[in-house]
């Protein structure tokens, strides 16, 4: 373990002060595309060691170690390989991968190549959502660029490797994130989820190897490249190493984009960010997204790395920090959410498809003040009904801000169906 | 969408012509199984009518060799692929729980009273004006944007308006309205849904180069980098010439 002398650690978040920092020559300037030579001359396997021994793990959420899962790749096997970018960012809170890409899109199509030469690919795609056009269009002329230098195409960099990278918009779809459902809608299908194994590395896009990763993931290779694995081990934790974007959302004074170390704390963070909006003291937060168990004022001294945040209860997830004051009613966020849930859910497996319309309608009913207290026992039981057995992680993930909210504001759900909301002071949204 | 769909050969496809056809050509030739095209194809039949059809569905079937039940299944599965035509403009609030709580639901909730009619407040994908004339618009409540940080926000033809209250919204729908087009606030100059549609499909030709530029980063994009900066926090230097692991023994 090493200490974590910085307070803010920028790697992936340097050049984005820069001016046109989105284009090639600002990105040359700023040692970009210097990490893609060294690359190319090591042998494949070699890469994946190193980021092995870097100890980077997936960025999308689950923490999966990146350099292990390029590892389960078959070599030799005569299919094509293929390398997919997730960059459909859409756990709500999540608002890192779509800066990254607009400021400095550069850095994740090197990555891109690496990871490509890495694992044996000579197809990449990189799958955004759709309903971020400038992002899209700061891509694709990132990628002509690329072209144009001779970063893509045939012979790359005169070493015989030959890739071919294109941006696939996708059409408004929160479960073509998870990685099997991207691969279906990559392929021109409905987003759903595919019954795993077989897991991508073996079957993935067109139903050969396929390395699924997420866009800070990748954007993270050159760096590792350049630096080696232990200048990226002299940041974060030891099982979580490495520089994170952490993004504050809501109630603070100063909401952005926040690279430190893992392991940093909101406290932290928050005396960066200028602390709660307007003195209003903090009430609840997500540690990385809707989808990961919230968090309160007891949390702040959390280490925001993956270990910390299951020790504690809850996942880093997306380290997309949502804060929420005491204004919000915690009832009302959680009907929002799981409004989201039940529209988002692809409707493939029962669980989730019936469950998350049943907890909809409770919570709506409630939050109008015409739930009963034995609504929150129902909630409990829909929950313990998806939880773990759904198809994909969205059904779980539906559950965490209703669980999680009755383990710590179990009084808000009783105050509102006690029906004795005029004498609480108002919260906004409790009467929406 | 319908349950009996008219035969391919049926359904007049006259109105994509020969430019159209050329590019869902080389939407194909950009990906190694043609299939693969369909959502960029989708986008770009939106380009061309507002929203897809069943004109437009079977243009994708018969471009792809598939049939119009397979396209339409796809078709009706994604958010974006709109069943009736659009408006000039597609204004899109997000309403997921941050930007709610931030005024998102109160912006929405204004845009569809003032774009109503007859006291009536405008409905989710509904239009106010006839779809596709000047000064159209096409309102609906979007989940979350990945852009919490800036938010309430809304967008116009999937470009960024970002911080917006009640009033800057409502203000915003207005100029929309009298044929203006108030710049984004990151983002390219504002078009219309149909050509945001085309850059969808992947299409930047006719453009302003320009366009790429624009305002990228907010000052909240740009915070921590910025902060690191003034206090002179850096991360740890990087070593000159950092060796790569050696090949692993081969078993
Ligand atoms: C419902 C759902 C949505 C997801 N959305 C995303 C996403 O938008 N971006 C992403 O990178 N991962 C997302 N994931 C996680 C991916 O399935 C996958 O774990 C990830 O892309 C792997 O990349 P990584 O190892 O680099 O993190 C999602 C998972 C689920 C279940
Ligand atoms: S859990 Fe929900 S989103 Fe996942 S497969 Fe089942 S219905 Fe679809
Ligand atoms: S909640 Fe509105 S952009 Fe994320």
């Amino acid at each position: 373990m090493t200490e974590n002398n910085h307070v803010l650690t920028p790697v992936l978040t340097k050049r984005w002060l820069s001016p046109n920092s989105w284009t090639r020559h600002t990105y040359e300037q700023l040692e970009g595309y210097s990490a893609l030579p060294k690359a190319l001359k090591a042998h494949p396997d070699q890469l994946i060691e190193l980021v092995k021994a870097s100890g980077l793990r997936g960025r999308g959420g689950a923490g999966f170690p990146t350099g292990l899962k390029w590892s389960f790749i078959p070599q030799n096997d005569g299919k094509p390989h293929y390398l997919v970018i997730n960059a459909d960012e859409g756990e709500p809170g999540t608002c890192k991968d779509i800066p990254l890409m607009m400021a400095d899109p550069h850095s994740l199509i090197e990555g891109c190549i690496i990871t490509s030469y890495a694992i044996r690919a000579n197809f990449c795609a990189i799958y955004v959502r759709g309903e971020v056009l400038h992002c899209i269009r700061r891509l694709n002329a990132a990628v002509q660029e690329a072209y144009a230098a001779g970063y893509l195409g045939k012979n790359i960099l005169g070493t015989g490797f030959d890739l071919d990278l294109v941006i696939h918009a996708g059409a408004g779809a929160y479960i073509c994130g998870e990685e099997t459902a991207l691969l279906d809608s990559l392929e021109g299908r409905r987003g759903q989820p595919r019954l795993k194994p077989p897991f991508p590395a073996t079957a993935g896009l067109y139903a050969s190897p396929t390395v699924v990763n997420n866009v800070e993931t990748i954007a993270s290779v050159p760096y590792i490249v350049n630096g080696g694995s232990d200048w990226f081990r002299a940041m974060g934790r030891e099982k979580s190493p490495g520089p994170k974007i952490f993004s504050l959302s809501g109630h603070v004074e100063k909401p952005g984009q926040y690279e430190a170390p893992m392991g940093v704390t909101l406290r932290e963070l928050l005396d960066m960010a200028g602390g709660m909006k307007d003195g209003i003291p903090l009430k609840f937060w997500t540690p990385g997204g809707s989808s990961t168990p919230m968090f309160t004022a007891e949390h702040l001294d959390v280490p925001l790395d993956f270990e910390g945040c299951a020790q504690a209860g809850s996942m880093l997830g997306t380290t997309a920090l949502q804060i929420f004051n005491e204004t919000v009613s915690v009832p009302w966020a959680v009907m929002k959410w799981t409004e989201f849930y039940k529209h988002e859910s692809c409707g493939k497996c029962t669980p989730c498809r019936e469950g998350t319309f049943w907890l909809t309608q409770i919570l709506q009913r409630m939050v109008r003040g015409e739930g009963s207290p034995s609504d929150i026992e129902t909630l409990l039981d829909i929950c313990d009904n998806i939880l773990g057995r759904s198809f994909c992680a969205l059904g779980d993930g539906a559950t965490s801000p209703i669980t999680s909210a009755i383990k710590y504001f179990k009084h808000e759900f009783l105050e509102l169906c006690q029906q004795n909301a005029a004498a609480q002071p108002e919260l906004a949204g409790a009467s929406s | 969408m319908t349950t009996t769909q008219p035969e391919q050969s049926t359904v007049d496809i006259s109105i994509f012509g020969d430019d159209i056809v050329e590019k869902a050509q080389q939407i194909i030739a950009r990906y190694p199984v043609a299939r693969s095209a369909l959502l960029p194809m989708l986008h770009l039949v939106q380009s061309v009518e507002g929203h897809v059809s069943q004109a437009g569905i079977a243009f994708c079937a018969a471009q792809l060799d598939l049939t119009t039940a397979e396209v339409s299944a796809v078709a009706t599965f994604y958010t974006m692929y709109k069943r009736r035509p659009c408006g000039e403009h597609l204004v899109s609030v997000c309403t997921n729980t941050l930007c709610a709580a931030l005024g998102g639901d109160a912006i929405y909730a204004k845009l569809r009273e003032q774009l109503g009619s007859d006291g009536k407040p405008l409905g989710h994908e509904e239009t106010a004006g006839a779809p596709g004339t000047p000064g159209s618009i096409t309102l609906e409540h979007a989940e979350c944007l990945a852009a919490c940080d800036l938010g309430p926000v809304l967008q116009v033809n999937y470009e960024f308006y970002d911080n917006q209250t009640p009033e800057s919204a409502s203000e915003l729908v207005e100029k929309l309205r009298n044929g203006e087009k108030p710049a984004p606030t990151r983002g390219a100059p504002l078009t219309d849904f149909k050509q945001a549609e085309l850059q969808l499909a992947g299409f930047f030709e006719g453009r302003d180069p320009a366009d790429n530029a624009g305002p990228s980063a907010s000052i909240e994009t740009v915070r921590g980098a910025k902060l690191a900066q003034e206090r002179g926090w850096t991360a740890p230097s990087m070593p000159d010439d950092a060796p790569l692991p050696a090949l692993p023994e081969k078993k």
